[in-house]
């Protein structure tokens, strides 16, 4: 691989691991976040289901 | 959390196709293209879909075609909404025969049944295996290692995890199966970074796998035979053939001239080819213009975060994508087969997932146990895909037919099981799985896309849709995203989708040559000297039937029509 292969996968490979975890750190240290994530919970019966 | 939001995107796409696309469209030329294609259009299509799912999930409205009469004044929305549950749930009906691949490639793996020495063994296996040869071999065989039972049992799992709901059903399975597949891809991984180099063929190593896919400069070397003028092109990136070319570049040796060509980055972002690629993964990679989103966000609260959700679902199939498809399949390959091996055999999504890879693991130490890794990790992908794209059908069904959950798993079971049952006897050639994904699973996709960030930029309007969007965020968007929402993305899209028609479908090239309708049109036209195919024409008419029967259906729904009414009262 030459040297513009190694940058290009650095920044590619960098750049979606810098976003995902910037993301995961954003929903954990947002207070309440996780609940609004989506609308109901693993316990709660989902709502189209009778 | 973001693992479970994130299933539904995380898919094939993400381990076969997306290494396929790099490496066959200019490695790192074409990430910079992926990366445009993913801030001008991932991004906001998926942020719009968010938004509008949520939006008419607020009026009681669950479906496509609900969702886009409550966003868009005009009696046609309903119809055009209907897209949005067709692409699904067509897709669902091949994308589940490509899963019990999966499964039973696992499965052979683990019983070690798998053992080839080159790639005409593996495509042979493959074509059996899935019944290739001739319509309705699949139905023929039942042993493992037969596609049917592995079909049949997928197929059973996907609905039982269904009527269990989204809550107890698809998120339940993601919360497993999407960690699980990332420790998976983790350890092929480490074991394929890990790979020795052959000493008798030095040129075939993870490194040159590696520059193969990511090189944003390609080397290509032309072989012309002076005699005939006959000549051939292939790439090459091995430092040491590098230098051999090099060292031939213009000169004649026994009868065959050698002229070595470069192909920088700005050249091969001039190439239409390659952004098609680019803006054509990011929609199959994101979900965005499936009707899978927009369902989904339907059921979230008023004040549930629509932005931090997009973003970090989007964020986790990225980082499946292309911190770890990106690093798996294309790799593994060069290092048993070489850059020429892998380019011989074929870079599409079967090529690679079917054929070269099980060779590559028949061949690698330990590599049924890694091979049974791999495919269940691509089962456990593709599941938590198949079982979103039912969701969209449910919903439809339960809001047009006022059916409980368990009427309508029944009777989305017997439509899906009837379509892929079609698709799967007509097996010669996938010609029925093959025809359904160039249409629905590309060409309707494309077509849904564009209505929808439209709908949100013009019909919804991008200032309500963008305060919409902001409701109970934890982030904000960029306000620069309001121009990009309304102007650049359909924009971006209607460019795409007419070099797509004009290349793909058309099959005008840009680089000089003769234009061929694509073999797509030619099946269903005739033409190029082939008549029309009956398998492409069913298939075309099961697409038509099921539009047909859900327009009939969305025109009787009185709530639509109160809708529409509402809008017509308040002017």
């Amino acid at each position: 691989m030459t040297a513009g292969g190694w940058l290009f996968m650095s920044v590619s490979v960098g750049g979606v691991c810098a976003l995902f975890s910037w993301c995961m750190w954003k929903v954990m240290t947002t207070p309440g976040e996780s609940e609004h994530m989506h609308g109901f919970s693993a316990d709660e019966e989902t709502p189209d289901k009778d | 959390m973001i693992l479970a939001v994130a299933g539904s995107a995380v898919g094939l796409g993400n381990f076969l196709r997306f290494p396929g696309q790099v490496a066959q469209n200019g490695g790192g030329a074409f990430m910079i293209a992926y990366f445009i294609s993913f801030l001008l259009i991932g991004l906001p299509i998926c942020w719009a879909e968010w938004t509008m799912g949520r939006h008419g999930g607020q009026r009681g409205f669950n479906s496509s075609p609900g969702i886009f009469n409550v966003l868009w004044r005009s009696p046609a929305a309903k119809y055009v909404g209907i897209i949005g549950v067709i692409i699904p749930v067509v897709i669902y009906m091949y994308y589940v025969y490509i899963e019990a691949w999966c499964l039973g490639y696992a499965v052979n793996f683990a019983l070690g049944h798998m053992d080839f020495s080159t790639i005409q063994e593996s495509n042979a296996w493959w074509a059996s295996f899935i019944g290739i040869e001739e319509n309705g071999q699949a139905f023929k065989g039942l042993g493992i290692s037969h596609v049917g039972i592995y079909l049949f049992f997928v197929f059973i799992l996907n609905f039982v995890l269904i009527f269990r709901g989204i809550s107890g059903g698809i998120e339940f399975f993601c919360k497993i199966a999407v960690p699980t597949l990332v420790v998976i891809a983790f350890i092929v991984l480490i074991r394929v970074m890990t790979l020795s180099t052959d000493v008798t063929a030095p040129e075939e190593n993870v490194n040159n796998g590696l520059g193969f896919l990511w090189n944003p400069v390609k080397t290509f070397v032309v072989e012309t035979d002076v005699a005939t003028g006959n000549s051939t092109r292939r790439e090459i990136v091995d430092k040491g053939f590098k230098q051999k070319y090099g060292a031939l570049d213009g000169q004649t040796v026994d009868g065959v001239k050698y002229e070595v060509d470069k192909v920088g980055v700005i050249k091969q972002l001039q190439s239409p080819k390659l952004w098609l690629a680019a803006a054509g993964q990011i929609f199959f990679s994101l979900s965005v213009g499936f009707g899978v989103i927009i369902t989904y966000s339907s059921y979230m609260r008023k004040d549930d975060d629509v932005v931090l959700s997009g973003l970090a679902a989007t964020s986790a199939n990225e980082f499946c994508e292309v911190a770890l498809g990106g690093l798996i399949t294309i790799p593994a390959a060069v290092a048993f087969i070489g850059v020429a091996g892998l380019a011989g055999a074929g870079l599409g999504t079967f090529d690679l997932g079917f054929k070269v890879l099980p060779l590559v693991f028949s061949e690698m130490p330990f590599g049924n146990a890694f091979g049974a890794l791999w495919f269940f990790l691509l089962f456990l992908a593709a599941m938590t895909s198949s079982i979103s794209m039912l969701q969209p059908g449910i919903s439809f069904i339960e809001e047009v037919m006022k059916a409980d959950r368990k009427r309508s798993c029944a009777i989305l079971g017997i439509i899906t099981a009837l379509g892929c049952g079609f698709v799967v006897y007509f097996s010669a050639g996938i010609k029925a799985l093959d025809t359904l994904d160039f249409w629905v699973g590309t060409f309707l996709i494309f077509i849904l896309a564009t209505i929808q960030i439209i709908i949100f930029g013009w019909a919804f309007g991008v200032d309500r849709g963008m305060n919409e969007a902001h409701e109970g965020a934890a982030i904000r968007i960029p306000g620069f995203y309001k121009f990009i929402m309304k102007y650049v993305s359909p924009l971006f899209l209607i460019v795409i989708f007419i070099f797509y028609i004009l290349m793909n479908v058309l099959g005008i090239s840009f680089s000089g040559g003769e234009a061929h309708l694509d073999y797509h049109v030619t099946d269903l036209i005739g033409g190029d000297g082939s008549s029309p195919n009956m398998a492409a024409w069913l298939s075309i008419g099961l697409v038509g039937i099921l539009f047909a029967f859900f327009a009939i259906l969305v025109s009787g729904v009185k709530r639509y029509q109160k809708v529409q009414q509402n809008w017509e009262e308040r002017v």
